[in-house]
């Protein structure tokens, strides 16, 4: 096998603001997987897995290297609707998998915010959902996984076998090996509806403070927080939090977990194709056109309400628009989403909020959740809170954004705070340095060094960080 | 604990593997993009000049060249400024070298973007009565052979990527054949021609090819040079017009500009004219 010059392709992150050029080469079977990091080894290239390249930053991009692209490992193994155990090859997509669950009454224990993303890479970035409070990660519901190392050995890890590598290699970024197979456990629901409580926040104190208290009775959290709003309004904004409903609440229980009544309308108002709707976004897509929008929905958010929706609906806001994030232009979107302790986080936010509106780069939109820490190693759960912040990039506010991003460094890091491997794509590898400490560091290259003794496996952001 | 079912480090898998440490550019980031290039035959002249303009436009660079003193001083100076680029030594004319080299780059640089095809050399037979097949052969195999042997896997990267720019430099020398030196008109002649064949495969692919041609510059290539030399023109000054039909992705350009009206009424000279000059 040599390397394949017409596998030379232009990847992109999710928000559209990298360009990374690699050779792509397809998988289909592990046996492909080692034969590319022999091919890796011939030519002295290095490798990283790609599912379905949405994370916000440079995870999934390795510019001049061979990516994996795992598309093409989608197959659901195994389903069992009477354990809710479900074993699948790596590529599967979190739309594959609730397809799969949902009509035999369950449902994937943590989802993004888009079903397009691949187990694997969930698995890699430890992806965490409006749930992380109370369900944690993703990797909690991991009964098994295999994988495939550089080394040749094919590894199977459960949380009791291969522990350590069970706990690295999920958060480990694919820096550890390549997901094979992984099984889940299913979360039981007894309807294909949600049953959702819509309220608004005045200001950021009431935010946060709702974000606590009603968490624990309810099964999902969101906040939306105008991050235009100034002064005594400074992170208003409405939450979203809903419960799964019990047995016997639905009467059609059997009917709405159908996946047919789960799709996303794929017309505004029933007419206009959401596919063309990110080009009339565009045109409000700066500052003065944000500002109007967030006071607006913030004017909407003011009818406290309840109501019912279905899950999809409910979990994948990302793709209620198709490609909205191509309306933020040629320099595409950036994610800061920074974690921070209960204790620190509103007056880390203040400022964080009032240094971005300072200096004329105000996020366009803020999204808050519930958090709580776990065992993984790279972990970025926090007993507190996060916030998503998605900034606009232009020729022109580069420079400005990239100092403003180190400031809110310094400002999270002060505060405790931590950062998910997903989003961020400015942080430097001493931030890293700070919020992981050095012997987790160390603790992942002494891994590292015994799955992958030649550093086989490098991604952008793995250069970014580690290197 | 781990099953191998490969035996991996038992192979005879040549180790080239000091990717380590090799130097690398920082990390492209959204906020720090970072466009990456590669010059073949920078070591002076117009090569180096290019290689100061595109650093400093904030291109990492990927700098080959023959001669590794001239090379690595190029490198370090730039790199001094805290601009990226790094040194690769290898003669234009051992092909063979070429399909490990690139991929080579590309890790290093982190992808490409834009690649330079500037190696070139010019032997005068000395008069318009001699001729020296071994001068003319080497011409030809690194102005032209050393052109399809960098551009043609470039080219299909680009292709296959849907993007990149593709700058040749020919010469005015190429656009006819002349009493003075039939060995560099007819490699001029035939890059121009290679050029121009993959823009027309490449252009509908979104990958641009732009044909420098330029006149006389003042570097050494010039004392080399015999006769005449009108409209010489600073190495810098020609390096500033590639990187602005560059940015314009242009797909011809003449350096100085006014060679593209000189070689507009040389190329319409009547031939019963020209066969008897003396240039």
């Amino acid at each position: 096998m040599s390397l394949p010059l017409s596998s030379f392709t232009h990847l992109e992150n999710f928000g559209h603001s990298l360009h990374s050029p690699s050779y792509r080469i397809q998988i289909k079977n592990a046996e492909n997987i080692y034969e590319t990091f022999r091919l890796a080894r011939k030519h002295g290239l290095t490798v990283t897995a790609r599912g379905t390249g949405l994370s916000y930053n440079d995870a999934s991009l390795n510019g001049g290297g061979i990516v994996l692209d795992m598309t093409g490992m989608n197959q659901i193994l195994e389903w069992d609707p009477a354990s809710g155990l479900v074993r699948c090859e790596s590529g599967v997509t979190l739309e594959q998998l609730w397809q799969r669950v949902e009509p035999d009454g369950w449902w994937p224990p943590v989802v993004s915010g888009t079903m397009k993303t691949t187990l694997g890479g969930c698995l890699s970035a430890n992806i965490h959902g409006k749930n992380n409070f109370k369900m944690g990660p993703i990797g909690e519901h991991v009964v098994e996984f295999t994988a495939a190392l550089p080394t040749g050995a094919l590894v199977t890890c459960t949380p009791k076998k291969n522990a350590d590598l069970f706990y690295a290699m999920i958060s480990g970024l694919g820096m550890l090996g390549v997901f094979v197979t992984v099984t889940l456990k299913m979360k039981r629901i007894h309807s294909g509806l949600i049953e959702v409580d819509a309220w608004h926040v005045k200001n950021l104190k009431h935010q946060l403070d709702s974000l606590l208290e009603h968490a624990p009775d309810h099964d999902y959290i969101v906040g939306w927080l105008d991050t235009t709003a100034k002064g005594k309004s400074l992170g208003r904004g409405q939450i979203h939090a809903s419960r799964n409903l019990k047995e016997g609440e639905d009467p059609n229980a059997r009917h709405t977990m159908q996946i047919e009544n789960q799709h996303l309308p794929d017309r505004l108002f029933g007419v206009m194709p959401k596919s063309l709707l990110h080009y009339f976004m565009n045109p409000f897509l700066n500052n003065l056109g944000v500002w109007s929008i967030n006071t607006a929905k913030y004017i909407t958010a003011l009818r406290d309400h309840t109501f019912r929706q279905s899950h999809a609906e409910f979990h994948f806001l990302l793709d209620y628009v198709p490609d909205w994030e191509r309306s933020f232009g040629r320099g595409g979107l950036i994610q800061y989403q920074s974690f921070l302790p209960k204790q620190t986080a509103e007056s880390a936010w203040r400022e964080m909020l009032e240094l971005s509106h300072r200096r004329g780069t105000p996020s366009y939109l803020g999204v808050t959740k519930r958090h709580r820490p776990d065992k993984f190693l790279l972990t970025h759960g926090v007993d507190g809170f996060s916030l998503a912040m998605d900034f606009k990039v232009t020729d022109g506010n580069r420079a400005k954004l990239r100092e403003l991003l180190q400031e809110f460094d310094q400002i999270v890091l002060n505060a405790g705070g931590r950062f998910y491997f997903a989003k961020n794509s400015e942080t430097s590898a001493e931030s890293a340095r700070r919020f992981l400490g050095d012997e987790t560091i160390a603790k992942f290259k002494k891994l590292k060094k015994r799955c992958d003794p030649n550093g086989l496996l490098e991604s952008d952001l793995y250069r970014r960080i580690f290197k | 604990m781990l099953k191998w079912i490969h035996p991996f480090l038992e192979d005879n898998v040549p180790d080239i593997y000091p990717a380590a440490d090799s130097p690398r550019p920082a990390p492209a980031t959204p906020l720090n993009p970072r466009r990456r290039g590669l010059i073949i035959g920078a070591s002076d002249g117009l090569g180096a000049e290019l290689a100061r303009r595109l650093a400093r436009e904030g291109y990492s660079l990927a700098l080959i060249a023959r001669r590794k003193d001239k090379l690595e001083s190029l490198c370090s100076e730039i790199n001094a400024k805290g601009q990226t680029a790094l040194p690769y030594v290898h003669d234009v004319s051992n092909y063979d070298e070429v399909p490990n080299l690139l991929p080579r780059i590309v890790a290093d640089l982190g992808g490409l973007d834009v690649a330079v095809f500037m190696a070139g050399v010019n032997y005068p037979p000395g008069g318009m009565d001699k001729y020296n097949f071994e001068n003319d052969r080497r011409m030809i195999e690194i102005n032209l052979i050393g052109a399809m042997a960098w551009l043609h896997p470039i080219a299909e990267m680009f292709q296959s990527a849907g993007a990149g720019q593709i700058v040749g430099i020919g010469s005015v020398a190429g656009d006819r054949g002349r009493v003075g030196n039939p060995g560099y008109n007819t490699s001029k002649a035939a890059l121009a021609t290679y050029l121009e064949a993959l823009r027309n495969r490449l252009t509908r692919h979104g990958v641009n090819v732009l044909t420098v041609k330029p006149g006389f510059l003042k570097t050494e290539m010039l004392k080399a040079a015999q006769g005449a030399t009108p409209f010489a023109i600073e190495p810098s000054k020609a390096a500033e017009d590639i990187l602005k039909a560059m940015k314009r992705r242009k797909q011809q350009i003449y350096t100085a500009s006014i060679w593209r009206w000189i070689m507009l009424a040389i190329q319409h000279t009547p031939s019963f004219i020209f066969r008897r000059l003396s240039f």
